[in-house]
């Protein structure tokens, strides 16, 4: 308790300044702020018009005539208007205003330029760039070829495969939170959560020796952490090479089983409807994708609460 | 030949029809006065400028950078609320970056120890170098941001939904192209910061499953450090001369040569497919046949 009373006495604005102006984390400061005012923008304007839906649902006969949006819309008024000037002026505007952010931007900061490479001196902590960090935060919790190959290759795969998975008819071309909580849901976890948050503990929290230094405190370059992580089938008492991969099987089949009929019952309950549009192809690949995502704060608490190392040791690879 | 011709018309009477020399250069001074109405204006802008819905359609219609555009759209499909603005931002930053782009080439070596002196020179000799790699710089980061945004919106509104899944797909190989371009950049100053951002990176690739020599399986298929996919990306077992040249030739002209076709794609398929998505009028669920 003293300790954590400790961490405010001791509180490094210092560092945090340090890390805030290096150069290439300014874009991390509009980040933070883009990030979150879009995210409301977008659930206020989903909020009115949901409030628009319901009210659309109790009175057939408002939907008859009503023209559908929230915007207002007079019978004298055409429904479309010309690109120049009503479009061109705003594309105009919006062209000029980056340019002008860019020119000071520019003209404040400069790009950042180190030493001469130099492959005998390791930089520590050693950085790929912000918005690679998602994935080296990962390399805490998963071996190489899954955080950098495989995980890389199943998000790139996992985008491409909402609008086949999605077949929900709703909420195509609008602002709707009511229509489609499970999609944004899903939507929320990966990219805010699994990604932006992810992003910011690589590039705030995380120190010299990619340990974890809480904001405030001072990066301590000496600084020492002695974990004994370990496999999962040592942690059991089940000792050999043969039970280290069996551990692993059992386990990663269990959590899948158990996840895949967690994920099952409650689409089920909540989106029969949506089941029922869907084609078994289409369902096994959300399961799959879904299973995946949902396995990081998985592994993530094995590590993190449990100390637990591998899941599954075999030969050839480690999970 | 031409002394005598001047010499005949000079001694005779103007001809019939032929005007004298006093009106062609009252004639000459108003076109000028005037250049709308002349040839040369006529040849480049070939529609009228009154402010009529005809012209303003052709004003659109006939220009190759505007023709992207349908001559009108959704009265509400302007508003900013719905789209922020964000592709377009991403498209133009992408156009700011080629030019700021070329400027650099000129002044850079794609090789080990000459691309460091460039830096310098472009950051403290070369007139507008400095503001210039700076802007190229912050506009790369700013892009990335914008795409993810954008990528944010189009989720948000739904837009990746029939009939336009296959532009959402396109749109998320552009905004791995987008990722890509940045990262190649990064290790073309030849400075520590890139160096070893781009060792953190590649050595990824070591780990390929099947392809990497310390991948599941890699070595076992005969993949050692001189013959796997972080080979191939590098142009050796180290980030040397070869990866920097690699980096180079991805970063100025390979990955953009694919985003712009790919762009091209994403903005034809815009228009294919009915426009941008909205604001559309609202569905509700007693309608739909769930």
């Amino acid at each position: 308790m003293t300790e954590g009373l400790m961490i405010f006495a001791k509180f490094d604005w210092h560092q945090i300044g340090e890390i805030i102006s290096t150069p290439d984390n300014i874009p991390m400061v509009l980040l933070m702020i883009l990030i979150p005012y879009f995210t409301w923008y977008a659930l206020k304007q989903a909020r009115e018009n949901d409030r628009l839906i319901a009210q659309l649902e109790a009175d057939p006969e408002m939907a008859k005539t009503h023209h559908r949006k929230r915007f207002p819309m007079e019978k004298k008024w055409e429904p479309t208007v010309l690109v120049w000037p009503h479009l061109l002026k705003i594309e105009f505007l919006a062209a000029i205003c980056v340019m002008v952010f860019l020119i000071v931007w520019s003209v404040a900061f400069n790009a950042p330029l180190e030493e001469p490479a130099n492959p005998n001196l390791t930089m520590n902590p050693s950085k790929a760039p912000w918005y690679f960090l998602g994935l080296q935060e990962m390399l805490v919790y998963f071996d190489p070829w899954i955080a950098g190959v495989v995980m890389p290759t199943v998000i790139i795969i996992g985008l491409m495969a909402i609008p086949y998975c999605d077949v929900n008819p709703l909420g195509n071309g609008y602002y709707t939170w009511n229509q489609r909580k499970y999609a944004i849901t899903t939507f929320f976890f990966g990219f805010h959560v699994l990604w932006i948050l992810m992003v910011l503990i690589g590039v705030f929290i995380r120190g010299p020796g990619w340990m974890w230094f809480w904001p405030g405190q001072t990066w301590d370059h000496h600084r020492m952490i002695y974990e004994t992580n370990r496999n999962l089938n040592d942690i059991l008492g089940l000792e050999g090479a043969v039970w280290a991969a069996l551990v692993g099987i059992i386990a990663i089949g269990l959590y899948t089983v158990v996840t895949a009929f967690i994920i099952h019952k409650l689409y089920m309950k909540y989106k029969g409807d949506l089941y029922a549009r869907m084609n078994l192809l289409q369902y096994g690949t959300m399961q799959v994708l879904l299973i995946m995502m949902i396995s990081l704060p998985v592994k993530i608490f094995l590590r993190l609460a449990l100390r637990v190392k591998y899941v599954m040791v075999t030969p050839w690879f480690n999970i | 030949m031409a002394d005598s011709q001047d010499k005949t018309n000079s001694s005779e009477e103007p001809q019939e029809g032929i005007p004298d020399i006093k009106s062609q250069i009252d004639k000459t001074v108003d076109h000028l006065k005037n250049p709308k109405d002349g040839s040369l204006w006529k040849s480049v802008i070939r529609h009228k400028l009154d402010e009529k819905p005809r012209n303003r359609t052709l004003a659109v219609l006939t220009n190759v950078f505007l023709h992207l555009h349908p001559a009108r759209v959704n009265r509400d499909a302007v508003r900013f609320a719905f789209t922020w603005g964000m592709g377009g931002i991403t498209f133009f930053l992408f156009i700011v970056l080629t030019l700021t782009g070329i400027y650099l080439m000129f002044y850079y070596h794609p090789s080990k120890g000459q691309a460091f002196q460039d830096i310098l020179f472009l950051t403290h000799d070369v007139p507008f170098g400095n503001i210039l790699r700076n802007m190229h710089r912050w506009a790369a980061h700013a892009m990335v941001l914008t795409t993810w945004i954008h990528m944010f919106r189009v989720f948000m509104t739904g837009s990746y939904k029939k009939p336009r899944e296959f532009n959402w797909c396109v749109g998320v190989l552009l905004l791995v192209l987008t990722s890509l371009l940045s990262f190649t950049g990064y290790l073309l100053t030849d400075d520590q910061l890139g160096f070893w951002a781009v060792t953190v990176g590649t050595n990824m690739a070591r780990a390929t499953p099947g392809l990497g020599h310390e991948g599941p399986f890699g070595p076992e298929l005969g993949f050692t450090a001189y013959n796997d996919v972080r080979f191939a990306l590098l142009g050796g077992s180290i980030v040397d001369a070869n990866a920097l040249l690699r980096a180079y030739i991805w970063h100025c002209i390979a990955i953009p040569v694919i985003a712009s076709i790919l762009m091209i794609v994403h903005f034809w398929r815009v228009r294919k497919d009915g426009g941008i998505s909205g604001p559309a009028p609202m569905m509700l669920k007693s309608e739909a046949q769930l």
